[in-house]
């Protein structure tokens, strides 16, 4: 219950000298960024599996367990920014600090070379890192073959907001059954990172096997024209590692576009952060709604390298997204 | 348990049976004299609390103090409705402060996320009797039947308190109000919301002088937001508000109109071996407070307390751990939210201990002059006026006492995040609220 507690202070003060040095706090062992995440977090580790032939993968399962921690940490941040929509005006404190973790993510994701990361994904296709990070229930997420395209939801935001046409049959069609499988309510909001996943294993994989640079042939969501302020931009410098197909988004145009409302005339931050919307407030399974292609099919088909693979990958995209 | 006698002096009689959430006290304050304290909830009630004083000489001998019984209470905000966002607008009283009085009755300031209010509060307890043109209870007689004249008296009644809105501060701003600070001139106050401060003049309402302003022209460029802010208890040209970067500001009202170059910054260089990827979240400063001296300030982060010299930027004097063993769950409270609580700090009457708050309805205070400090639990549960409040103690390794909680058991559902401290004497008022189903 709700009550005020009024004492008189008096007898605290002599207390002080009769207590023991270990008092309230002992010491705190010194914590590095995997003890960060060791605690608290609903994860699964499964190391039965995996047989450590060579050293050096200890080292890249360590480097790899802290990307997947790193990846979750952002997904959910981003689920938090999402989610900030309500009836009443956001904490803008709240908000802002989330947007900074954000930022700070990708900088260093980008500085890491995530993009190296990336290639390693590729170039070993057998590899599935043992320990798995499932960061909350709302990602849904319990497959291995998520570590490697988990790092593509972070850069591909886009494919949010319509149905993408997906590269890697093997790779999705994994993810595709897995996601029918675990289909739960906050799981739809999964659905949409998992598009977006898709997406991003598209790109990569055609930036990777036709080894051109922003070929220009898609043309993704930008629908919109954003003009790209100069100040470098974290987001812009992962697009640019990553030479995503839609040209160069302005620099803060990933972050803008997951932050902005359906309305397509929404973009800027302020908008999401000041909560000013002309659309009615949306709940968090508005968002997937809002996510259901609304775009026409011209954008779907603009990645004619993969098509022929994909028409049966393409239909179950569609049932999951539900249009 | 019986050596020290603390006690809670709140005479509950006054609460309903059933509780809600719009009962959760989102602020308390003292105020100057420490007669009266009020609180505010996030009905938009507030309830002022008066002391009794206690006149028998055996409570002297004690050292106790009288207890606080309901004063008044009023409805201070009503939900609200931004037509132009569609948005609400809640009625939570984030801060209450009193001004200094110097008449009969008394005045605080209250405020919401958008609008401040200035309400007086005064004393009624006599009333005019004896009228010539109306009986008791107000009607006009006849005048056929008035036979004499008689002048009218004023006879004491039951003491009636009476509180009105004598002023209504608003539109004043944009974003939420997070903090209100009467200034040392008695004439003005300072309004500060996520990026703007204000300053209005107590009397003025149709108008306010915008003194920091940290709004980017490009609001993609924000990262970082006012947290609180504070005029200095004795030169009225002086003010601090705290970032979300854990910085601290001091402007001088005297450099310019417009104080967004501030006259001293005070920032703690960050510890690379503690370096997070939650370092920022967990530096933003909830609450500062200048000492009763004027010469220190207090700031509360999320897992310290620091203690600054005005005349030393270059970091606090002192640095208290509140509960440093949530470092490596860092994770976790950010994942429930819990990473944002915004935890106020005090100073006591001598500015020779501070108390905050912390979970599990735990609070630590801190001797400055030792630099020792002590976990106490706020319990109304069975407590008996004048228990002792028990020291309590988180345990984090070595050997566990019988008493000791867990890290893991901590509640962190209970919160203590509003505090204040008797301005003269050592008497603290503590906000305790559980989460309640209706």
């Amino acid at each position: 219950m709700a009550s005020i507690f009024v004492v008189s202070a008096e007898r605290f003060i002599p207390l002080f000298p009769r207590l023991a040095c270990q008092g309230v706090l002992l010491g705190c062992h010194p914590c590095f960024r995997l003890n960060m995440f060791s605690k608290g977090t609903k994860r699964k580790f499964s190391d039965g599996d995996e047989e450590i032939s060579d050293e050096s993968l200890v080292g890249a399962r360590v480097a790899s367990s802290y990307s997947l921690q790193r990846q979750s940490l952002l997904d959910m941040s981003l689920i938090k920014l999402q989610l900030c929509h309500m009836l009443v005006e956001p904490n803008l404190c709240r908000s802002v600090l989330i947007a900074n973790t954000v930022r700070q993510i990708q900088e260093e994701m980008t500085h890491d070379g995530s993009w190296h990361m990336v290639a390693e994904a590729f170039c070993s296709a057998g590899q599935s890192p043992s320990e798995r990070l499932v960061a909350t229930e709302v990602l849904c997420r319990s497959r291995e073959q998520d570590a490697e395209p988990k790092l593509f939801s972070v850069i591909s935001y886009e494919g949010c907001r319509e149905e993408e046409v997906v590269a890697d049959e093997t790779l999705c069609s994994v993810s595709v059954s897995d996601t029918v499988s675990n289909v739960c309510l906050a799981g739809r909001i999964g659905q949409c990172w998992e598009k977006s996943e898709l997406s991003g294993v598209e790109r990569d994989e055609e930036a990777l096997e036709d080894s051109r640079l922003g070929s220009g042939e898609d043309e993704e969501i930008d629908t919109k024209d954003r003009a790209s302020t100069e100040s470098p931009k974290t987001i812009g410098q992962v697009f640019g590692t990553f030479e995503i197909k839609n040209g160069s988004p302005g620099p803060d145009s990933a972050l803008e576009e997951l932050f902005s409302d359906v309305d397509t005339s929404y973009y800027d931050l302020d908008t999401m952060l000041t909560g000013m919307q002309s659309a009615p407030k949306m709940g968090p399974y508005d968002i997937l709604d809002s996510l259901a292609p609304s775009h026409s099919s011209p954008s779907i088909v603009s990645t004619p390298n993969c098509r022929s693979d994909l028409n049966e990958l393409d239909h179950i995209m569609e049932i999951i997204v539900g249009s | 348990m019986g050596e020290d006698s603390e006690s809670p002096k709140i005479n509950h009689s006054f609460l309903r049976d059933y509780v809600t959430e719009a009962d959760v006290i989102s602020t308390v304050e003292f105020n100057q004299t420490g007669d009266l304290l009020a609180t505010g909830d996030k009905g938009g009630r507030v309830v002022i609390f008066q002391r009794e004083t206690e006149s028998k000489g055996e409570s002297e001998e004690l050292g106790e103090s009288g207890e606080y019984n309901v004063y008044s209470t009023f409805q201070s905000h009503e939900p609200d409705f931004d037509y132009l966002k569609s948005l609400e607008i809640e009625e939570k009283i984030n801060k209450i402060r009193w001004l200094p009085q110097q008449n009969a009755a008394h005045f605080l300031l209250s405020t919401n996320d958008k609008t401040i209010k200035l309400w007086k509060v005064s004393e009624r307890d006599k009333r005019p009797e004896g009228y010539n043109l109306k009986d008791e209870e107000g009607r006009i007689k006849d005048i056929s039947t008035v036979t004499s004249l008689r002048v009218p008296v004023l006879k004491p009644t039951d003491l009636m308190v009476e509180v009105r809105p004598r002023r209504i501060f608003a539109n004043g701003h944009t974003y939420h109000v997070n903090s209100i600070s009467v200034n040392s001139d008695g004439e003005t106050y300072l309004s500060a919301d996520d990026l703007r401060i204000n300053m209005w003049h107590l009397d003025i309402t149709d108008r306010s002088f915008n003194i920091v302003d940290i709004k980017p022209a490009n609001m993609e460029d924000l990262t970082e937001v006012i947290t609180a802010a504070e005029f200095h208890p004795h030169h009225c040209q002086l003010f601090v508000y705290s970032s979300s970067k854990g910085t601290l500001r001091l402007c001088d009202m005297r450099e310019s109109a417009l104080c967004d170059k501030h006259s001293k910054i005070f920032e703690e260089p960050e510890d690379p071996g503690n370096r997070s990827f939650f370092s920022e979240i967990i530096s933003s400063v909830s609450d500062v407070k200048f000492s009763h001296s004027g010469r220190y300030l207090l700031t509360r982060d999320y897992l310290t307390v620091k203690v600054w010299d005005l005349n030393m930027e270059k970091g606090p004097v002192e640095t208290y751990q509140v509960h440093e063993y949530l470092r490596s769950k860092l994770c976790s409270l950010y994942e429930n939210d819990c990473i944002f609580d915004k935890f106020e700090c005090v100073w006591n009457s001598t500015d020779s201990v501070i108390m905050t708050g912390a979970y599990n309805s735990f609070f630590r205070m801190f001797d400055r002059e030792t630099g020792r400090g002590v976990t106490l639990e706020a319990w109304r549960e069975n407590s008996k006026p004048r228990a002792v409040l028990r020291t309590r103690r988180v345990y984090t390794g070595g050997r566990r006492r019988r008493g000791d909680v867990g890290v893991d058991s901590l509640d962190f559902t209970k919160k203590i995040l509003h505090m204040a401290w008797h301005p003269a004497e050592n008497i603290i008022a503590i906000a305790t609220c559980n989460r309640v189903m209706q």
